[in-house]
């Protein structure tokens, strides 16, 4: 419950803190992936700002025993640059480069009934879907060659 | 507030979010993980905090006219093409800009300076392609 609460007035900091950002306007984030053109530079300030507090909470973290609402910290079960983290990340830009959202203010947008977020959040959750559609498919049972019982592989 | 104090600021309350979600509740302000968590077991913070997170950038749309308002307009294809890559390379990078950009770089993973440098290239590309070789202006 307690948890519940926190989460949502977590989600109201962090919703609005995008709104405010620029975030929520494709038309700055393009401006800002625009290195050889018109580059808008103001939305690196959003990292700045970002990063430099919680960086802190970071290192506040490491010096207590558990969260104040929770039993146990993350846990990061992936510690390796692999091929999935490089290519997952290679199409998370070309298609953050292409709409002008990333997945957080598109969904703001959306709610907001902007045309642009209206139509690629559909189509963003599709994305996510069709992802978890292959891993299961990776991770089904598949008969052996006798077709007597399914085995896991 | 010009834009870059309003990216600054917005940038502290993403950060002041990610650090109390952190350090109350234990988890990772990642909004694709998050968002991919709500047809699973544990839906109910997420739930709550997608619903926040509405709230809060409604809230401030109201407020500041043009803060959730887009000039650009893609043909709806195109539009279509983001969306899926956005979808479906953030689940296979297991992290977006929230995730990877900000939690993962403030903890210094290499996972995540390693995610952030290849997808801001990724989009630079995508832009200069765009822009500069294609020509288009929406």
């Amino acid at each position: 419950m307690r948890r519940g609460l926190s989460a949502f007035l977590i989600g109201v900091v962090f919703g609005a803190g995008l709104a405010v950002s620029g975030m929520g306007q494709p038309q700055r984030i393009l401006g800002f992936l625009d290195f050889t053109g018109a580059w808008d530079p103001a939305l690196a300030l959003v990292m700045v700002g970002a990063i430099g507090i919680h960086f802190v909470a970071q290192r506040m973290a490491k010096r207590q025993p558990a969260p104040l609402l929770s039993p146990s910290w993350p846990d990061y079960p992936f510690t390796r640059v692999d091929a999935r983290l490089l290519a997952g990340s290679v199409l998370f830009g070309l298609g953050w480069g292409i709409a002008g959202f990333c997945p957080a203010p598109g969904i703001i947008s959306a709610a907001a009934g902007v045309r642009e977020g209206l139509i690629f959040v559909p189509a963003m959750l599709a994305g996510m879907a069709l992802f978890h559609g292959m891993e299961n498919l990776r991770a089904r049972p598949v008969a052996d060659e006798t077709g007597a019982q399914p085995v896991s592989r | 507030m010009s834009p870059a104090v309003a990216a600054l600021v917005g940038g502290a309350l993403i950060g002041l979010a990610a650090s109390a979600l952190l350090l109350l509740n234990g988890r990772v302000l990642g909004i694709t993980g998050i968002v991919a968590g709500l047809l699973g077991p544990d839906a109910g913070w997420r739930a709550s905090l997608v619903a926040g997170m509405l709230a809060g950038g409604l809230a401030v749309a109201l407020l500041v006219p043009g803060a959730l308002a887009s000039t650009v307009h893609q043909p709806a294809l195109v539009l279509i093409a983001g969306g899926l890559l956005v979808g479906f390379g953030t689940r296979l990078a297991n992290g977006c800009t929230s995730g990877h950009g900000v939690c993962g770089v403030s903890r210094l993973s290499p996972r995540s300076l390693t995610a952030t440098a290849v997808f801001m290239a990724a989009g630079a590309l995508s832009v200069f392609v765009a822009r500069h070789v294609l020509g288009v202006s929406w």
